[in-house]
């Protein structure tokens, strides 16, 4: 192995011995792009054209007035292709694949959104892909599995475990070690074993240095905190890395689900439910049993809803450099509402964790005070979970109307 | 000492066979009569698998197995009690097989003193490159225990000799790429993968992934040491009952 990659104690390549030289290939050519400034070029050249980079940066009028404490920014990743920051980690590894001529994709998803960026990113580059997703979260986030469809993937169920995105991961991990070859694996949030966490971080980078200088140009100033979801951990590690050498407060906010204290929610980092492990490669905080057996988890939000965590994200809660909050279900909805009333945009349910936790705080802060949230996504592919959240009576109508047609199809 | 152990009983067969059985599955008691009956019928060393909610290098038929296990109760403390009663049982070599996490949640010192204070010889944990197992490493020497290290066709020549260097007991060889479970074909294109596994060490060799009949036996006898029979026996369980384990192992070698 060239190297592991530690964050303190965490992190690691718990890597079994058939994907040890699949991922030293890997390391290696993921060194030579990052010595090699053309490639920065490149990705920036396709997030520009292709994507929506720079993504702009959005003062919330509205809110900030309805809180009445610190100006509210919002830094918005939803407007990139497919609708969330996973464009920014696939395109990077879309240009690895290139580079390493490999010729199929798989990737996990929990949300769809980064399994819908990977579908995209193989239509444009002409790889084959496979998706795999929790049989779950296809349930819940369906219009993203009509969409990697028609975009030529194949989707395949996990009903494995608990058939949600930690299983997902391992289905594409058995796929890998015997298709090494010609695959990659675009893994989607700064996870796994080395190079992942720092590979994803690295192309996520491009949200915090954007959104750094963006506040700078229109306020003269840092924020004073800077929010974001966390699942993995791609999102929020993108955000915060552009603030980690100022006097910035960071925080992440995780799932609570159903509450802190009914055992249904994805806390790793913000409750003593988690503890230190190993699996899927890595060491980080995992919600497990006394015997290291993975609990089943709970959020409103699939991309959320996950066992374990970046090791970076760890080892900066070990430092106390991030601090780490969560939001229930409930919570998400109603902040949700707000958002979508107040400034006309609908965040994903992940990305509406962080508006939780902003709505807590921004009150408390003064009017100097500078908040930036990352939205990391957009709210469209909810749209039957967000109509049941609301019991919708008009959308109920018109889904009842559509399976009626359907039926004599 | 694992090693020689198996030397002894080379002397005598022209192959081992080592079998492979998920803990607590289907239950503790036909765990128990499987391995009675393959002890009976001539298996010379056993891998016991704790079972784990992730076992990531694992196909269908033994994640599957690990999940009901789990979910029909097992605990690693039931398989450390079961594991030591059936190495006073029966007299061949066990070792345990898991994934690195119920190890270093156990406690990697506290886990090596219990397997070899019930009788087990060695380990297996295939997410636990000695890159990251300096910890294992020492807790296994320190209690006389074989840490058992794989080869696969894509280790080049130099990591096999590095691996080697770290293993006690055996080396186990796998068949080919992917997840336990599936076909290999024995062919000659094996041959050349288990000659540069020969070149890379003197430990005793093992070969497993796919092997299910006699005819993958005959075919690596007098190339390696050990053959290993892992889902085939799960399969055969699962389809026709814990009774006919005896007669399946008797008719491979
Ligand atoms: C919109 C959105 N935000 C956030 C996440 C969570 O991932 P991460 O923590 O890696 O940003 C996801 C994952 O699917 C997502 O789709």
């Amino acid at each position: 192995m060239i190297d592991r990659g530690y964050y303190g104690e965490f992190g690691g390549a718990f890597l079994p011995e058939i994907l040890v030289a699949t991922f030293d290939e890997l390391v290696e050519e993921f060194q030579k792009a990052k010595n090699d400034p053309s490639f920065w070029e490149e990705y920036t050249e396709i997030m520009s054209t292709y994507s929506c980079r720079p993504t702009p940066l959005t003062f919330a009028e509205n809110l900030t007035k309805h809180f009445g404490g610190a100006r509210i920014y919002i830094k918005r990743e939803d407007l990139n292709h497919t609708g969330a920051h996973k464009a920014n980690n696939v395109m990077g590894q879309g240009l690895l694949v290139k580079r390493m001529g490999k010729t199929r994709v798989i990737a996990e998803t929990g949300a769809g959104q980064h399994g819908g960026a990977t579908a995209t990113m193989a239509a444009k580059f002409g790889f084959k892909c496979t998706i795999y997703m929790g049989e779950v979260d296809v349930e819940r986030q369906r219009p993203n599995v009509f969409w990697m469809e028609r975009l030529g993937a194949e989707v395949i169920p996990v009903r494995e475990g608990t058939r949600i995105l930690k299983d997902a991961i391992n289905e594409a991990f058995r796929d890998w070690v015997t298709n090494m070859d010609n695959t990659h694996y675009v893994l989607g949030t700064a996870c796994g074993p080395h190079p992942f966490p720092e590979m994803v971080s690295y192309f996520q980078s491009i949200i915090g240095t954007e959104a750094r200088k963006q506040i700078l140009d229109r306020e003269g100033r840092l924020p004073t905190r800077v929010y974001a979801c966390v699942g993995g951990g791609s999102n929020a590690m993108g955000i915060f890395s552009g603030f980690f050498d100022d006097p910035v407060e960071l925080v992440g906010v995780e799932a609570a689900g159903r509450g802190l204290n009914s055992g249904q929610h994805a806390t790793r980092l913000s409750s003593k439910d988690a503890s230190i492990g190993v699996a899927q490669g890595y060491k980080t905080y995992f919600l497990q049993d006394q015997d290291g057996q993975m609990k089943e988890t709970h959020s409103v939000a699939a991309g959320l809803d996950y066992v374990g965590v970046s090791p970076i994200l760890s080892n900066l809660r070990e430092s106390g450099r991030v601090r780490f909050e969560a939001a229930t279900d409930r919570e998400v909805v109603d902040a949700l509402s707000l958002t979508i009333k107040k400034e006309g945009l609908i965040p994903a349910l992940e990305s509406a964790h962080a508006f939780v936790q902003v709505f807590k705080e921004a009150p408390t802060l003064s009017k100097d005070d500078i908040i930036l949230i990352n939205q990391s996504g957009r709210g469209d592919k909810d749209i039957f979970t967000v109509a049941d959240a609301f019991a919708d009576p008009g959308w109920q109508e018109f889904i009842k109307k559509k399976a009626e047609g359907y039926r004599h199809a | 000492m694992l090693e020689s152990y198996l030397r002894t009983r080379l002397k005598e067969k022209e192959i081992l066979l080592m079998t492979h059985i998920v803990l607590g599955y289907p239950t503790f008691e036909d765990s128990f009569k499987i391995i009675e009956a393959m002890v009976e019928a001539g298996v010379d060393i056993m891998e016991l698998q704790i079972p784990f909610s992730e076992p990531i290098a694992d196909g269908p038929v033994i994640l599957h197995a690990n999940q009901k296990s789990l979910a029909g109760g097992a605990t690693v403390q039931k398989c450390l009690d079961f594991a030591q009663e059936v190495a006073q049982a029966f007299d061949i070599s066990f070792l345990f097989m898991s994934y690195y996490n119920i190890l270093f949640k156990y406690g990697v010192d506290r886990f090596a003193s219990e397997t070899a204070k019930r009788g087990l010889q060695g380990a297996i944990v295939p997410d636990l490159p000695p890159e990251e197992g300096q910890t294992y490493l020492r807790a296994m020497q320190e209690h006389n225990l074989a840490p058992i290290f794989i080869f696969s066709p894509t280790t080049p020549d130099d990591r096999m000799e590095y691996l080697a260097s770290f293993g006690r007991g055996f080396i186990y060889c796998v068949a080919r790429k992917g997840v336990t479970g599936a076909d290999t074909t024995f062919s000659e294109q094996l041959d050349s993968y288990l000659a540069r596994c020969r070149k890379a060490t003197d430990l005793p060799l093992a070969l497993g992934f796919g092997v299910k009949e006699k005819r993958d036996i005959d075919f690596l006898k007098g190339k390696v040491d050990i053959a290993v029979i892992g889902s085939q026996t799960i399969r055969l369980v699962e389809k026709e009952g814990v009774g006919v384990v005896g007669s399946f192992i008797k008719k491979l070698r």
